[in-house]
């Protein structure tokens, strides 16, 4: 194995992001109704007691790991499809996995299924939708075990407007109050009091990252082409199914959790193409922390900017997103 | 088996599911040597070729590789013996370089990321060979088709192949660089002993370059044999449905052909 000079770019670039995701994570730990300095912020861990460390282990910790778990999570998502796909036009919400998720929630909520387990009925109803689409999506682009990639992305499209359909067709049928549990839900919160789940989405983040870095590799062979890939000797069949499921099984569990986050998973890997190529080897690294930076920042803005209020994260995310993706773009040199 | 015989096609039969196939396909060539496949468009050429990188399916009949059946082999284990060319290679935003490396796929363990020593070496040889090297930082989308080419049959030989595959590697390219990838392909199969297999419309290059030849009609083989065998005005005038006068070149000594159309057909 040999790390040749001509990666040094990459390397300082995903070192770049890394120490700025610990910067933004700090920030995030200070940042709020009461501030900390550094030097607060150690005493308070050393003490582990008070109001203060209530605050920061129970509330602004949590948020944070799950802030980079689904960060992480959609960009990272986005890079596989957009790769599979050669489309630099897909994201995990694409492929109706969002649209599945919400559809999942808004018929927990109006039926209330609540009560059947507890807290942990409506991620589990948003990752059943997800699952469904998804499966939805895979059976009908497949034939004889094979699939026209872009069968399967119109498939996947046109699933997303039908559950958004059903959606508004539920939401136009329903309470006023079951009608306010959606939209909020669907708004998306970093807000997760449940400590299990943030572990959950943490882990299957991290495994989705660590799978992946596997097939960095065949995910870059795929960007000549499936026919090209498999001149290569690559097992395309496999290659591309694998990572469709790691996708799906990411987006899902973020959006379940965390609700709809939107344009992460568009950006951020555009983003970060513009700074360190489309080499998938270094890719998949750079958008899982440019995912969870963008988050945290994003999330620091939502409570703090109308503060005691709170905004819906998907609001910033999709204004900042949107603003940081159009400068980058227009000056940029780089073919999409 | 006859030990001459590098790559083998027994009865083949192919195709899309219900719809075009290729039947019959019978032919031998032997190790080193320069075949080129001719006829007209849609006579399946490139199905013949996508048979046997495996993209098609082989309904009946075989394939051998110094008497090993192709469709038993693990495709890494298949793309270390056979590599291919296609008619256009994508522009993407890959540099030279890092495009070449892709070459290098089949010989990397599971998982394996990066690039071994052996591997950057055998991709600068290979830069070298096909006069690349100069631009290998640059990205594929700025390069010129005739340039990608090269740079393609570049990336095919860091496969280290046995059998190069070229599916009309000069169509869209003027004389030049049409020449210029010719000659280097005569190179490699002079100089490396390698077996060429290459799709071809331009007649008479086929007859400049190769040194045998099969003629495809219809999904069939019409005629297989040398140059002079198989340029025949008959065979052309009844595969291509066209007016050409053959003849021998007085200086290489190849059968050469010149269209004619209607309107001097009519006044001659």
């Amino acid at each position: 194995m040999q790390i040749n000079s001509k990666y040094l770019k990459q390397s300082f670039v995903i070192i770049i992001l890394f120490v700025l995701l610990l910067f933004v994570a700090f920030l995030a730990l200070s940042i709020g109704e009461i501030n900390f300095t550094l030097t607060e912020l150690i005493e308070i861990f050393r003490n582990k007691s008070g109001i203060e460390y209530t605050i920061i282990n129970n509330i602004r910790l949590p948020r944070i790991i799950l802030g980079i778990a689904v960060g992480g999570a959609l960009s990272l998502s986005g890079v596989i499809l957009q790769g599979v796909y050669r489309n630099p036009l897909v994201e995990p919400y694409t492929l109706g996995i969002s649209g599945g998720a919400s559809l999942g929630v808004a018929i927990t909520i109006i039926f209330n299924l609540n009560m059947l387990i507890g807290v942990y009925m409506l991620p589990l109803s948003g990752f059943i939708g997800a699952v469904i689409t998804t499966f939805l999506v895979y059976v009908l682009a497949v034939r004889k075990n094979y699939y026209n990639i872009n069968k399967m992305l119109l498939i996947g499209v046109m699933i997303s407007f039908m559950s958004s359909s059903a959606m508004m067709f539920l939401m136009s049928t329903t309470t006023a109050q079951n009608l306010n549990s959606i939209v909020f839900w669907i708004m998306g919160s970093l807000d997760e009091p449940n400590t299990l789940l943030v572990k959950v989405v943490l882990y299957i983040s991290l495994l989705g990252l660590f799978l992946s870095y596997l097939l960095a590799n065949p995910l870059n062979a795929l960007r000549l082409g499936e026919s090209k890939a498999k001149h290569l000797g690559v097992n395309t069949t496999f290659t591309i199914r694998v990572l469709f499921i790691l996708a799906s099984v990411l987006t899902g569990v973020s959006v379940s959790v965390a609700g709809v986050i939107g344009f992460v998973g568009l950006v951020i890997p555009h983003l970060l193409r513009v700074f360190i190529g489309s080499d998938n080897r270094f890719l998949l690294i750079a958008s899982f922390l440019g995912g969870s930076i963008f988050i945290l920042i994003s999330d620091i803005i939502a409570r703090t900017i109308i503060a005691p209020n709170e905004l819906p994260i998907g609001v910033i995310t999709g204004m900042i997103g949107g603003l940081v993706f159009i400068v980058v773009m227009s000056r940029s040199k780089m073919n999409v | 088996m006859d030990k001459d015989n590098f790559l083998s096609v027994k009865g083949l039969k192919s195709g899309y599911a219900g719809n075009f196939m290729i039947n019959h396909i019978d032919f031998d060539i032997t190790k080193g040597s320069f075949t080129g496949i001719i006829g007209p468009n849609g006579s399946g050429k490139t199905t013949f070729f996508k048979t046997i990188t495996g993209e098609l399916p082989l309904m009946d009949g075989n394939i051998f590789l110094n008497n090993n059946c192709i469709s038993s082999m693990q495709p890494r284990q298949k793309a270390r013996k056979i590599a291919i060319v296609t008619q256009n290679t994508d522009a993407v935003d890959i540099s030279v370089e890092d495009y070449v490396l892709m070459g290098r796929y089949p010989y990397k363990e599971n998982f394996q990321l990066f690039d071994t020593a052996k591997d950057h070496e055998l991709a600068d040889k290979f830069m070298k060979l096909t006069g690349v090297s100069k631009f290998k930082n640059k990205l594929m989308n700025q390069l010129s088709g005739g340039e990608q080419q090269l740079v393609a049959i570049a990336k095919a030989l860091a496969q280290e192949p046995e059998l190069l595959l070229l599916d009309e590697p000069t169509s869209h390219l003027d004389i030049s660089h049409q020449m210029q990838i010719l000659n280097l392909i005569q190179k490699l199969n002079e100089d490396y002993n390698l077996t060429v297999l290459m799709i071809i419309h331009d007649l008479n290059l086929a007859a400049e370059f190769c040194d045998y030849l099969i003629m495809m009609d219809n999904g069939k083989i019409y005629v297989k044999g040398t140059p002079e065998e198989v340029l025949t005005y008959s065979n052309i005038e009844e595969v291509f449905k066209a007016i050409v006068i053959t003849q021998e070149n007085r200086i290489t000594k190849k059968p050469s052909i010149l269209l004619v159309s209607d309107r001097t057909y009519r006044n001659i």
